[in-house]
């Protein structure tokens, strides 16, 4: 194990970071890796800094200390944003204009082409990306048709699309119905099987708890526990230490 | 009909009539997207100083209307960009200083009278000089190449800027070049259509076309359509009329807007009556597989 950390780097590590939103400290020193093949789930209540850490990570959030690396890179100097998948917290799938299921997921292909236009490949890409959600057939109906877990399936294709080596979502189970639930634990095992890793913020751990390697709950902007398979069937359930604590509810969910 | 190509300004008007018909529609529709349909408007209004300067330069007023609209289109997009608290007060400043500004200017140059503004508020197709044409002709090509060439980009940026970010695109350059190339299409425009109507013609054709289309690529086809279909007729109605061009235009896009919204329904209707038909084989299809329980969130829903 530790031979492997010297031959090749973490996919992501972070070493005591720390970022604000205004004026309010959110992450106040978080230490994380994710290895290849990983996965690892962010838990911990409303405002404990688990969105605020993934926007980190794709450097939407500035840190203000600590060391964040990308594939053995400084955050600062990364630059290799295909290798990254991103399912930003459910937005809409939706914008002003109508767009299909496949113009939206094949969004996802342009850190791959820049100024080239789309090939046969991606073509394929995006056509895989749609079966693993399974919304293959309905890559030609408007996302304004779709219901809220299928929109969520569309962003999930979108950052599929890309075949990132380490994806990157901000719960992806807010308020997705069991089938899409079902369809996206079915997704990331395939993901996983082609050596992708993933860091994903979740609530509960679900459908998803039998993929996890690792669990790390975040309070106040710091880990507060990090779990491996073991204690993963009790989080499955409890996934917070103490269910009686107050709610925090705030705008950093 | 014919006879109305023997008329030099006729020819001239028609051909400009057909490049901004072609231009509005291609770069509003990424306004529509972003639902900042009202930019066109705001980009119009300050464009007013660039024309009154162009008349105290004297100048031809389309260069110094695309500088001016270009700097108020790049700050528009700076405060939108850093998110100012007083964002909205930011912009009325904006555009209510290009209106006045421009009509301080003009009445200071010599000579000059807010007759002059007249055309260039509401269109005229008598006055397209072919100095006008060779700019509008220049200007067009730009916008059709931003709009047409980088439609991939622009669609990721408009769709979900943060994604796009995190994809590594050129966010900030792309929404800079955006707004420049609407400025620019606002100048092109302002000969027939007007200043204070362009937006009309950036944003009607498209949210004409919305109400029959289902993909981006179509919306954006079928708009650009829309485009020519009424800034054409809508020349030839003004001069047949004798009316400024840009109200003809903008109210025969209102007129295709409202028919398509009539036949729009019936078309989605016609559609999902279809597609539950294609469904139902779907389904039988895919029963054997899924024991899954019906997704309860699945019912289509139509707009």
């Amino acid at each position: 194990m530790a031979e492997q950390h010297t031959t090749a780097p973490p996919v992501l590590s972070l070493r005591g970071v720390t970022a604000s939103l205004g004026a309010r400290r959110v992450l106040r020193g978080i230490d994380l890796t994710v290895g290849r093949g990983e996965v690892v789930a962010l838990l911990g209540a409303n405002g404990s800094g688990k969105s605020t850490t993934v926007r980190t990570v794709v450097g939407q959030v500035q840190p203000t200390g600590g060391d964040l690396e990308l594939f053995g890179t400084p955050l600062r100097r990364f630059r290799d944003w295909r290798r990254l998948g991103y399912v930003p917290q459910r937005s809409t799938a939706a914008g002003g204009v109508p767009a299909t299921v496949r113009e939206v997921v094949a969004a996802g292909r342009l850190a791959r082409r820049r100024l080239r236009p789309l090939g046969r490949d991606d073509r394929e890409a995006v056509h895989r990306a749609l079966e693993l959600v399974g919304l293959a057939d309905r890559a030609r109906d408007s996302v304004n048709a779709l219901s809220g877990g299928q929109h969520q399936r569309v962003l999930i294709a979108r950052a599929l699309a890309g075949e990132p080596e380490l994806l990157v979502m901000d719960e992806p189970l807010a308020g997705v119905d069991l089938v899409s639930q079902g369809v996206l634990a079915e997704a990331l095992r395939e993901q996983t099987t082609r050596g992708a890793s993933v860091l994903l913020v979740l609530h509960e751990l679900g459908p998803l708890a039998p993929l996890i390697d690792r669990s790390v709950v975040l309070h106040d902007g710091r880990v507060e526990r990090v779990d491996g398979t073991a204690h993963l069937h009790d989080q499955a359930c409890h996934p917070y230490p103490d269910p009686s604590a107050p709610a925090r509810t705030g705008l950093l969910t | 009909m014919i006879e109305l190509l023997d008329y030099p300004f006729m020819q001239r008007a028609l051909l400009a009539a057909l490049l901004v018909g072609v231009a509005a529609p291609a770069v509003g529709i990424y306004l529509v997207q972003r639902r900042q349909a009202i930019m066109g408007e705001g980009i119009g209004h300050v464009a007013m100083t660039g024309v009154a300067l162009g008349f105290l330069l004297s100048t031809n007023p389309v260069w110094t209307a695309v500088l001016v609209s270009a700097l108020g289109a790049v700050a528009m997009e700076l405060i939108r960009w850093y998110g100012m608290a007083r964002g909205d007060i930011a912009l009325s400043l904006l555009f209510y200083g290009g209106l006045a500004g421009g009509v301080m200017i003009i009445n200071l140059s010599p000579g000059g009278s807010n007759a002059d503004l007249l055309t260039y508020l509401f269109g005229s197709i008598t006055t397209v000089s072919p100095e006008d044409v060779t700019a509008i002709v220049v200007l067009s090509a730009f916008v059709l190449a931003v709009s047409l060439g980088l439609r991939r980009q622009l669609f990721a940026v408009c769709q979900d800027e943060e994604f796009a970010r995190v994809t590594g695109l050129p966010v900030r350059l792309l929404n800079l070049l955006l707004a420049v190339t609407a400025a620019v299409t606002v100048t092109v425009a302002m000969r027939v259509v007007g200043l204070l109507l362009v937006s009309a013609l950036m944003v009607l054709p498209v949210a004409a076309a919305q109400q029959v289309t289902r993909s981006f690529a179509s919306t954006l086809a079928l708009s650009v359509s829309a485009g020519v279909l009424v800034a054409l007729s809508g020349t030839v109605t003004s001069f047949y009329a004798d009316v400024p061009p840009g109200a003809s235009i903008v109210l025969l896009a209102i007129a295709l807007f409202a028919l398509l919204a009539v036949v729009g329904p019936l078309l989605v209707r016609a559609r999902s009556r279809a597609g539950a038909r294609h469904g139902e084989r779907h389904e039988a299809r895919h029963k054997t597989h899924h024991e899954a329980p019906e997704d309860p969130e699945g019912a289509t829903v139509v707009r």
